[in-house]
């Protein structure tokens, strides 16, 4: 028997488990919810001063194979991301479990051959065309949920009824995960964002607005940035965030390139995603917003490089910036108060 | 009646309370040390507030901050809860209007508030490290073998203050050790250590803020004569020591409840408040969440902890 896993990030189990289970014959392992424990697992079994989502990753994977899992599938990126896949199957294989490693990317692009070659390997007999069928849905799927987690950032903060948001994409989830052809999906996503768009809101005419930035997978978990986002919101704050899955798959390659050919502050590539969050920092400033936080996980390289250019371009702007470093040893109180602290100021600002 | 407000900073080292009239005026102040228990602390500052008290004062707004205001605001009813950045921007600019930079060194902590027209531009605050702060100070102090309000006096003394490691706190240590071993003498190793916590500080929470004056110094360590003499040596430009510096924090909160004044009126019998925190954890899921509960005459108040937010 097949038992696929692979780590998770956000909601984004949705269109990948849909994906795994109609193109193989195989049983699909759902990775458990983060906790703590995940945390503690991950950290046990890697290098110290590795970056946080390689713990957080590893701990996902100990965890689905305790639940039997044989295949496990892991990406890569332009930064250490893209020696995750290899360093996690060495440590464990040490650790005694046994099981294939899939590695979708490498250096950041994406080979046809040789997915068809490694899917071989999950199923011989698997069906090429059913693959380009459903992951032609799936990222559409992944396209529909970014658009609708956009219209949430912008509006949860200001909900009538506490929750309904939230509630309201649970549900669109579920109905996502059970979608038989692209026009079920395309017609469910359509009915979903009237609903969405009927959600009673107070919100003011002019909110206080904070673009978030920084490295994607803790932008992207919540887990990881100890649920940054929300906190936001239960203090009436328009949030704007650029990174998503949409975005990392077909929009980054052919922004990046606009973005180099016309800065004054980042004329090359400087890996993962530090050129794209200099320019979008430029972005915010210059479109009105209060304030920018800025957060990755400890250690993590091009965003170190990243971070005095985006302190210089907010200093210019006069716009105050608040920069996380995550790390599986973070205290949560210490980013309360600098959060809390934020808020004031930028609320002070606002109102003189 | 007066009407007066009471403002309280509770931090890891020590307590500040202050109660000011409707003009900001202090009518009372005291500081007293944490020792651990932040309701033991509070409960004894404010019998102490109360004693200077006239009884022609009633009270009509509490404010708490400092690391365990949520736990304090909880117990007296504050009318309002806020962080220590905050707060001492607050009661620095009641003092100095035109304040452009607030330095603060407290006993865990350490932070820079950059100012504009009255409005605070930008923050930071030490991150992992307690380097340079002022419990390093004060156990510095008593491997010396003296007392720490002493240090200022000795640092003044010195004419040639050694220079000692000022990245870390472990190393600033053992270089420490070693100059005294080699025979340097104290005042010059006492010089030298303000020096470091004045370069620390400013390589961790100062880096990339332009550091404008006025320039105001506040927090516990700036009662120490040796570091505002170092901070004013390497910013090149005059450092203000309110004689009140060590209650800012307690001031501006003391304003912002008067700010935020809901016509209730607040008691100061603390004595007869039961207030008790039962720890557990919360086996449910495998995040195994520590709760706190916290009970204020009996009757449970609030639990923290939760992460799913099922307490």
């Amino acid at each position: 028997m097949i038992n696929i896993a692979f780590p998770q990030m956000g909601d984004y189990y949705v269109p990948a488990n849909y994906l795994l289970s109609h193109i193989f014959k195989a049983n699909v392992i759902k990775a458990p919810k983060i906790t703590s424990k995940t945390i503690e697992l991950g950290t046990k079994n890697s290098p110290e001063f590795i970056c946080t989502p390689f713990k957080y990753t590893l701990g996902t994977m100990i965890e689905c194979l305790d639940k039997k899992a044989n295949i496990l599938i892991q990406m890569g990126g332009g930064c250490r991301y893209g020696y995750y896949a290899n360093l996690q199957e060495k440590i464990l294989q040490d650790l005694g479990y046994e099981f294939k490693m899939i590695n979708l990317v490498t250096k950041g692009d994406t080979n046809f051959r040789r997915i068809n070659k490694l899917f071989k390997q999950i199923d011989p007999k698997y069906s090429k065309l059913k693959t380009i069928y459903y992951g032609f849905i799936s990222l559409k799927m992944v396209k529909y949920m970014d658009k609708i987690d956009d219209y949430i950032r912008q509006n949860i903060g200001f909900e009538q009824k506490k929750g309904s948001f939230e509630n309201l994409k649970a549900e669109m989830l579920i109905k996502f995960s059970k979608v038989k052809s692209y026009i079920e999906l395309k017609k469910l996503y359509n009915k979903y964002l009237k609903r969405f768009k009927n959600i009673k809101t107070h919100k003011p005419d002019k909110p206080l607005k904070i673009g978030i930035i920084g490295e994607l997978y803790t932008l992207m978990e919540p887990f990881s940035n100890y649920y940054l986002e929300k906190q936001l919101a239960q203090n009436n704050i328009e949030i704007k965030r650029f990174t998503n899955v949409h975005y990392l798959l077909f929009e980054k390659s052919k922004k990046l390139k606009k973005y180099l050919k016309n800065n004054e502050y980042v004329k090359y590539n400087m890996g993962a995603d530090a050129s794209d969050n200099i320019n979008h920092c430029k972005y915010l400033c210059e479109n009105g917003y209060d304030g920018i936080i800025h957060i990755k996980s400890s250690f993590c390289t091009p965003e170190i490089g990243a971070m005095p250019i985006i302190n210089k371009i907010a200093s210019k702007y006069e716009v105050p910036i608040l920069f996380f470093s995550f790390d599986s040893a973070t205290s949560e109180t210490g980013i309360k108060t600098r959060l809390e602290a934020f808020y004031d100021m930028l609320e002070m600002r606002k109102r003189n | 009646m007066k009407e007066c407000y009471l403002g309280i900073d509770i931090g890891s080292i020590s307590t500040k309370g202050v109660i000011i009239d409707e003009n900001n005026n202090i009518i009372t102040s005291s500081y007293i040390w944490t020792e651990g228990n932040p309701v033991n602390a509070v409960k004894k500052l404010i019998n102490i507030l109360k004693k200077d008290l006239s009884s022609e004062y009633i009270i009509k707004g509490i404010g708490t901050t400092g690391s365990a205001r949520k736990l304090i605001g909880l117990m007296l009813k504050a009318n309002i809860v806020k962080n220590e950045i905050t707060a001492h921007a607050v009661g620095t600019l009641t003092f100095y209007k035109d304040a452009r930079t607030i330095l603060e060194i407290g006993g865990q902590d350490s932070k820079i508030i950059l100012l504009k027209n009255g409005i605070i531009t930008n923050y930071a605050m030490n991150t992992l490290c307690a380097a340079g702060t002022g419990s390093f100070l004060s156990s510095q102090a008593k491997r010396l073998g003296i007392e720490v309000k002493d240090f200022g006096k000795y640092a003044l003394k010195s004419k040639n203050p050694v220079k000692i490691a000022a990245r870390c706190t472990v190393f600033a240590e053992s270089d420490l050790v070693h100059k005294a071993q080699i025979g340097y003498k104290k005042e010059d190793i006492i010089a030298g250590l303000c020096k470091s916590v004045v370069l620390n500080y400013l390589n961790n929470v100062g880096k990339g803020k332009k550091i404008e004056g006025p320039v105001i110094f506040q927090g516990g360590v700036s009662k120490n004569e040796g570091v505002v003499k170092y901070f004013k040596e390497i910013l090149n430009q005059d450092i203000i020591v309110d004689p009140n510096s060590h209650l800012m924090g307690a001031i501006g909160i003391a304003v912002l409840a008067r700010k935020n004044k809901n016509g209730n009126t607040y008691s100061l019998k603390v004595d007869d408040i039961k207030f008790d925190t039962k720890p557990s954890e919360c086996n449910l899921c495998s995040n195994n969440c520590e709760l706190l509960r916290i009970y204020r005459n009996g009757t449970l108040v609030d639990s923290w902890g939760s992460k799913c937010g099922r307490y």
